[in-house]
Formats: C-alpha cells, sequence, structure tokens
C-alpha cells in the first residue's frame, strides 16, 4: 500500500476513534450542567448525587477527547501538507478559533467541574459546568463549518497554484450544507447521549440498585429520546435533501442509484458493483418511487444517477451504500425504543418493565455506530475530492515513505485499542458502581457480587486514610 | 499594521506559555517515578490534575495558529518532523489519559503510574528532537519538505532533547516547590539541583554547538560589536541559574519556579535571536510564510477579542485551585474520585527507582 490509501486509513481510523467521545461528551455535557442547575436550585440530594456520578463518567470520556483531538491538528500537517497548502487561508482560522473560542473554554472550566465543587459555590459550579457544556457545542460549530466547507465550498477563488483564497468569510463559514450538518450532528450526539444515560440508569433499575436516583435520570433520558429521535429523522431528511442538491453523486451511492430517472425505488439490499455499473442481488421495497418520495418528497421526483458523472469521479459505491442502511435501520430502531417508552410511561410501567430496561442497556452502543455510520457515508460519499469538486485526496497527501505512515498506523490502531479497552473497563466500573447512595437507601454493597461498589462512598473518610503511608 | 510581525509575536508567547504551562506538567512527569513514595504521587498527580488540559491546549492552539497564520511552516515544517511528532503524540495520549485512569485503577494502578511517566519524558525528547532538528534546518524543494523520514535525526536533536528534559523537571520541580509541602516539598528540592545543572549545562553546550556548527546564527550572534548587547543573555542566563540555585533551600516557596521560568524565557529568547526572522529556518521567513492579509484579519479578531478571555478564565482557574495541594479526605476531590484513597497495602508500599 501506499503513502496516500495508509494517510486515508489513519486518518479515518483516527477521526472515526476522535468523534466517539466528542459525540459522548456533547450530550453528557449538557446533562451534567441540567443535573448542576437543578442540585443549584433545589438542592435535592438526588440530583446531587447524579450530577457527581456523571461527572465521573465524563471525566473519563473527555481525557479520551482531548488526547485524541491534539492528533488530528498535527496530523493534517504531517500526512495532508497538499491539503494544508491549498485551504490553509480558508480552514486556518477556523481551527484557530475552535482552539481560541472552545478547547480554552472547556480547559478552563473542566477542572473546576471535576474538582471544584466545594471550592466554588453551587451556582458557579454550574456556570462552570455550563461553560464545558457550550465549549462542546462550540467546538462542534467551527469543525463541522470546516468539515462543510470541504464538502460545499463557498466563499472563495483558487489561484493558479491551487490555494484558496477567501473572498467572503460569512459565505465560507455558513456554506450550503453547514446549518444541516451542524443541526443533524448536535442532535445525533444528544440523541446518543441519551442512551448512553437511559442504558446505565436501565442497568441499575434492573439490578434494583440505587432506584431512586436512576428512576429520575431514566425517565429524563426517555423523555429526551422521545423528543430526539423523531427531531433526528425530521433532520437527516432536510439533511439529505440538502445534499441531493448539493452532491448528487454521494446521494446515488447512498442509494445505490446507478441510472438517472424519476420514481426511483428504494432499495433494502444490494451489491453495488463498481466495474458492472449495476447492483447485485438487490431487493427492493416494494413501493414504487419510494425513494423518489424520500428524497425529492414527490413521488415522481428526479434522481440523478452515479453514471452522471465520469467513473473517476464516484465514490467507492458499497461503503457509502451500507454505512447509510445502518445510520437508517439504528434510527428506526431508536425510534421505536423511544416511542415504546412513551408507551410503557403511560400505562405507569416505564420503571418495571424488565424486558424494556434490558433492551435500554443493548441500545447503549447504538447512537455511537449510527454516528460512525453517518461519517462513512458523508466523508466517503465526498471522495474522490477532498475539496467537493476542487482538490483531489491524491493531491492532497504528503508525499513520502510509506513505511513511515505504516509504523505510525500500526501504533495508532494498537494504542487506540487498549485506550479504548481501558475506558470500557474503569467507565463500566463508575458506571456500576452507580451514584453515591442516599442517605435513605441501603448502599449496594451489601448486594453479592458488586464488591466493587465497596464500602469506601458510604463512607468516604475512613477509606481514605487507608492510603496514607505509616507514621503520617 | 505589520500583520505577519504581530501574529509572530503572539504565536511566539502562545508557545512561551505552552512551554511553561506544559514544562511543569511534563516535568512532574518525569520526576514521577523518582519520587519515594505513592503519596508523593498522589500529591503530584492532583497538583497538576485541574490544569493538564488548559495546559496541553495552547499545544494545539500553536498549531492552529501556525496553520492560519503560517500555513508554509505548518506543511513544510510537520512532514519535515513526521516520526518525532507521531511519538510526542503518542506520549501526550499516554500521559494524559493516565490523568484519569490513574484516579479510577486499583491493581493496575502502577500501570498508568508509568504510562504518565514514560509518556512524559518520551514526549520531552520529542519537543527536544524537534527544536534541534528545527534549529539546524529542514531540506526544501519546491516550497515542500524533500527530506526523509529520519533526517530529523542530529546531535544538536540529542542535545535539546537532553536540555528539555532538564529543563522541564526543573520547572517541575518548582512547581512542586511551590504547591507542596512535606516530604513532597523536600524530594522536589533535593532533585531540582540535579535537574537545574541538567538544564544548564545543556543549554550552554546547545548554544556553542549552535554557534559552531551554523555559520548563520554565529555571524548573527559574533558579530563584534554590533551585537556586543546579545552578550547579556548568557551572562543573565548564568545570574539567574545561580539565584535558583540558591533559592532551592530559602522560604520562598515561589522563588524557584518563578526562577525557572524567567531562565527558559532567556533560552527561548535566544533561540528566537538566533532564528530571526525565519519561521522556516533559513528558508522563509515570517514574511514569506504568511498567510493572506484577509485570513490574518479575520484571525486578528479572535486574538484581540478570544485571547484575553482566555487568559483572564485560565487565570481564574489557576485561582480557585490556589495554595498547596491537599488530599483531602473530607474534599470534593476526594469524593469526585471516591475510589482514589482505596488502594491495598501491597500497592502503598514504596517504589525503588530513586
Amino acid at each position: 500500500m501506499d503513502a496516500l490509501v495508509l494517510s486515508r486509513i489513519q486518518f479515518a481510523f483516527t477521526v472515526g476513534f476522535h468523534i466517539l467521545w466528542p459525540a459522548f461528551t456533547i450530550g453528557i455535557a449538557s446533562f451534567v450542567a441540567f443535573l448542576s442547575f437543578l442540585t443549584w436550585r433545589t438542592g435535592d440530594p438526588v440530583y446531587r448525587a447524579l450530577m457527581r456520578f456523571w461527572i465521573r463518567i465524563f471525566a473519563l470520556g473527555f481525557g479520551m477527547g482531548v488526547i485524541t483531538g491534539i492528533v488530528l491538528g498535527y496530523q493534517i500537517g504531517t500526512n495532508w501538507s497538499g491539503f494544508s497548502r491549498s485551504v490553509s487561508n480558508v480552514l486556518g482560522p477556523f481551527f484557530m478559533y475552535e482552539v481560541l473560542s472552545a478547547f480554552f473554554l472547556e480547559a478552563g472550566f473542566i477542572g473546576i467541574v471535576l474538582f471544584g465543587e466545594r471550592r466554588v459555590g453551587p451556582g458557579l459550579h454550574f456556570f462552570a459546568c455550563l461553560m464545558v457544556a457550550c465549549g462542546t457545542l462550540i467546538s462542534a460549530g467551527w469543525i463541522l463549518a470546516s468539515n462543510s466547507w470541504m464538502q460545499t465550498p463557498a466563499g472563495h477563488v483558487v489561484d493558479a497554484d491551487g490555494v484558496f483564497h477567501v473572498t467572503d468569510w460569512a459565505s465560507a463559514f455558513f456554506n450550503p450544507s453547514y446549518p444541516y450538518r451542524l443541526i443533524h450532528m448536535v442532535c445525533a450526539s444528544y440523541l446518543t447521549g441519551s442512551f448512553v444515560v437511559a442504558g446505565v440508569s436501565a442497568w441499575h433499575l434492573w439490578r434494583g440498585t440505587h432506584v431512586k436516583a436512576s428512576r429520575v435520570a431514566f425517565s429524563m433520558a426517555m423523555w429526551a429520546s422521545l423528543l430526539l429521535a423523531p427531531l433526528q429523522a425530521l433532520l437527516g431528511d432536510a439533511h439529505g435533501r440538502n445534499t441531493l442538491v448539493h452532491q448528487p453523486t454521494k446521494v446515488a451511492a447512498m442509494e445505490g442509484l446507478w441510472d438517472t430517472g424519476r420514481a426511483v425505488p428504494s432499495l433494502i439490499f444490494a451489491w453495488p458493483d463498481m466495474t458492472q455499473e449495476r447492483n447485485l442481488y438487490a431487493i427492493e421495497v416494494p413501493i414504487k418511487g419510494f425513494a423518489s418520495l424520500y428524497l425529492t418528497h414527490s413521488w415522481t421526483g428526479e434522481v440523478q444517477g452515479l453514471k452522471a458523472v465520469p467513473a473517476a469521479d464516484r465514490p467507492y459505491v458499497p461503503f457509502v451504500f451500507f454505512a447509510f442502511r445502518i445510520m437508517v435501520g439504528i434510527a428506526l430502531l431508536l425510534i421505536a425504543l423511544a416511542f415504546t417508552g412513551a408507551v410503557l410511561r403511560w400505562r405507569g410501567r416505564l420503571f418495571t418493565t424488565r424486558w424494556f430496561q434490558l433492551a435500554c442497556v443493548a441500545a447503549m452502543p447504538l447512537g455511537f455506530v449510527a454516528i460512525i455510520a453517518g461519517w462513512t457515508v458523508t466523508e466517503t460519499g465526498r471522495q474522490p475530492f477532498v475539496v467537493y469538486g476542487h482538490l483531489r485526496t491524491a493531491d492532497a497527501v504528503t508525499v513520502q515513505p510509506a513505511g513511515a505512515v505504516l509504523s505510525s498506523l500500526i501504533l495508532f490502531f494498537v494504542v487506540y485499542n487498549l485506550l479504548l479497552l481501558a475506558f470500557f473497563w474503569y467507565g463500566a466500573r463508575v458506571a456500576m458502581r452507580g451514584p453515591e447512595p442516599l442517605s435513605d437507601e441501603t448502599p449496594n454493597a451489601v448486594r453479592p457480587g458488586l464488591e466493587q461498589a465497596g464500602p469506601a462512598l458510604a463512607g468516604g473518610a475512613p477509606a481514605y486514610s487507608r492510603s496514607l503511608a505509616p507514621g503520617e | 499594521m505589520d500583520l505577519p510581525l504581530l501574529f509572530a509575536l503572539v504565536a511566539a508567547g502562545a508557545v512561551a506559555l505552552y512551554v511553561i504551562a506544559d514544562g511543569f506538567d511534563l516535568g512532574i512527569g518525569i520526576l514521577f517515578l523518582i519520587a519515594p513514595r505513592d503519596r508523593d504521587r498522589d500529591l503530584m498527580m492532583q497538583s497538576v490534575a485541574p490544569f493538564w488540559d488548559g495546559n496541553e491546549t495552547w499545544l494545539v492552539l500553536g498549531g492552529a495558529m501556525l496553520w492560519a497564520a503560517f500555513p508554509m511552516a505548518y506543511y513544510v515544517l510537520l512532514p519535515a518532523f513526521y516520526l518525532p511528532i507521531m511519538a510526542m503524540l503518542f506520549a501526550l495520549i499516554l500521559r494524559g489519559i493516565s490523568f484519569e485512569f490513574r484516579f479510577q485503577a486499583t491493581r493496575l494502578r502502577r500501570v498508568w503510574d508509568f504510562a504518565f511517566a514514560g509518556g512524559s519524558l518520551v514526549a520531552a525528547i520529542c519537543q527536544g528532537l524537534i527544536l534541534g532538528g528545527f534549529i539546524q534546518g529542514v531540506v526544501v524543494e519546491n516550497g515542500r519538505f524533500a527530506g526523509g523520514p529520519f533526517s530529523f535525526l542530529s546531535v544538536l536533536g540529542l542535545l535539546c532533547a537532553a536540555g528539555i528534559v532538564g529543563g522541564y523537571a526543573l520547572l517541575g520541580a518548582g512547581w512542586l516547590i511551590w504547591r507542596t509541602e512535606g516530604k513532597t516539598q523536600l524530594f522536589a528540592r533535593e532533585v531540582a539541583h540535579s535537574a537545574l545543572l541538567l538544564a544548564i549545562g545543556m543549554m550552554a553546550v546547545v548554544s556553542a554547538w549552535t554557534a559552531l556548527t551554523e555559520p548563520r546564527v554565529a555571524a548573527r550572534w559574533f558579530a563584534w560589536p554590533a551585537n556586543l548587547w546579545l552578550d547579556l543573555f548568557p551572562l543573565a542566563a548564568m545570574g539567574v541559574a545561580i539565584l535558583l540555585w540558591r533559592s532551592l533551600w530559602d522560604h520562598h516557596d515561589r522563588r524557584p519556579f518563578l526562577l525557572a521560568v524567567v531562565l527558559f524565557l532567556l533560552g527561548y529568547a535566544g533561540l528566537i535571536i538566533s532564528i530571526w526572522p525565519d519561521v522556516v529556518p533559513y528558508h522563509a521567513s515570517i514574511w514569506q510564510a504568511a498567510a493572506d492579509v484577509e485570513t490574518l484579519k479575520f484571525a486578528l479578531l479572535g486574538i484581540v477579542v478570544v485571547l484575553p478571555l482566555v487568559l483572564a478564565y485560565t487565570a481564574h482557574a489557576y485561582r480557585v485551585f490556589r495554595g498547596k495541594t491537599v488530599l483531602d479526605a473530607h474534599g470534593a476531590d476526594a469524593e469526585a474520585y471516591g475510589h482514589a484513597g482505596r488502594r491495598t497495602a501491597a500497592l502503598s508500599t514504596d517504589l525503588h527507582l530513586s
């Protein structure tokens, strides 16, 4: 493999790994800020216990997000010097603004969120939580503006050397796909966060531990998912229609559509064969013009096919095609879960239906998978361009020996997977230990099989003194 | 207004802040395993835990600002230092995540001790190698890097690496003298001596080596008598080093750290004098490497409006966590990480590496 393919794999892997953590922290940061607000205004120990619990989980994910994010800012220069050279005038300031307005905001207040609850009052603690939550959102705002500009570039001219120069900052920032992509991504993060909260709370409800706090969190998460899951479907539809206008080839790849036509069918499954330019083993939805309906909102709307562009300008169709199906499939599942939760709540059985609790635990990873799938759709669907229609990925890469890239790629693969294991290990432990027991509840240490939960949380002080060295 | 000059000053300031802030942070990692007791390690880590993220953000800002303001430096220098940059990133990943995982760890805590210390040491060494390669200059053809993956390696880089490790350890020890007390502080005072000797020795060797092997640098420093005032820098560094040595046992706990910062700034000023006004040494000045005027104007808004805010709330965060670090059993620290105090007796025995 040459440096181009290796650099692409490395970037895809590192950015795909990184995106899990912002997706996680965007939702959880807002949840923590909300809990901190409730703690401040009501002083209710349930909210306080939940807030501290979710701060502990947030801290782990936040750390992963920070360290995997540093990598990306440098990798654009090390592996994609052609890209850096061409687009520095446009994207350089966006990245700089992201650091200045978002990363520092998070970094400046994360210490207070994690360690400062007793050093500052509840009001300032809430403010710190709010600033961290704002930081995660502002960060998404800048990075998605950069990404959207690469998808639908605007407000620029290209000179003879292939270097982009900005003529209009407003139209470069608010480029045509930006609003759709931003809202779709933020909503995805909130939805994923909701199902993480729901899953962890459902686990405790299922075990019968921390029931009081877990009911509160589970109820909040199910309300949020009931609002967000259908909303995300609407936003996804709007985003798809925007893509149809600006990147019709990507939509054709998503639908596995080779020939431009009206009343095009929707495929449940197929193997898009790139060389024969047709689908093998296709299974269609038995409704005529279904894809036309959801893409153009008309049974007979025209949709452009892949053959409308030369083969050299097409993305690798199977990636886009299958990733799109995974994303939509998960979306339907999550909507079904959210509605089931609403029905159970209406019947008064939300907190007692054990199969539903297990279903919510199982649904925890789905949001993350859907986000990765969605990114695969939009990023591989942009190929073979890195700046759509202007700069080819092959011209963006750093010319360097493949060995250098291969060595870093292998290390990334090993290190990131180890980190992921460690995160699951510690994250699961924190999550399973649950919030601090409320004074009127039995600490879960009395339950067999949960020694990890230990007596330390029931009485922090005596347990802590054990770490002092003799003679102190 | 000369925008490239302004951005060069801001970027130089950001790098200086990074080197000082992450310097004491990495320095604590370098000293981590030498510290005699686990309790020292708990204190050392707690003393920087609220700040490490902010400290590393200056590095991210450095990268982003280089891309925004001096893109040529970004797309020439980063590929030139591919391997040391990647190694540095891996090291920073390991040490950064150790903060989160070590607080949660029980049996595997020792693993995170080593990850934190090893990551800090490797990151410092890589920064030294990059600095050495930077001073030596990189191969550029047609406005792109044209060397090989190992062309960053140089004797100068190794010397710089030793100097950076010593300097960071010195900053870390200074921070510990300031922010801890008792046995941990005692350990910091003791170890600061060797760190100071290593740092100042390497500063002298690197300066001499650069002056002898880089005629362009030598010409600047030895242009008798026009640049006589430049001799003030090494003299000042010597003076500060002596003051620092004498301050290590006195009662002003903050002084060693502040003097270490001054020492770093003097060395940094020396570096800037050597290569000024180049941002890709011997190939492109800050004016040749600068981005479009439109881009600089747009970015300037962020510098003028947002950067002061950043400095203000960063200062506020340091204020909230001012004073000596405590592992208070009843404080929010212990409560937020209820697990940090739980450890089996076998693990609280000392590490005899010192």
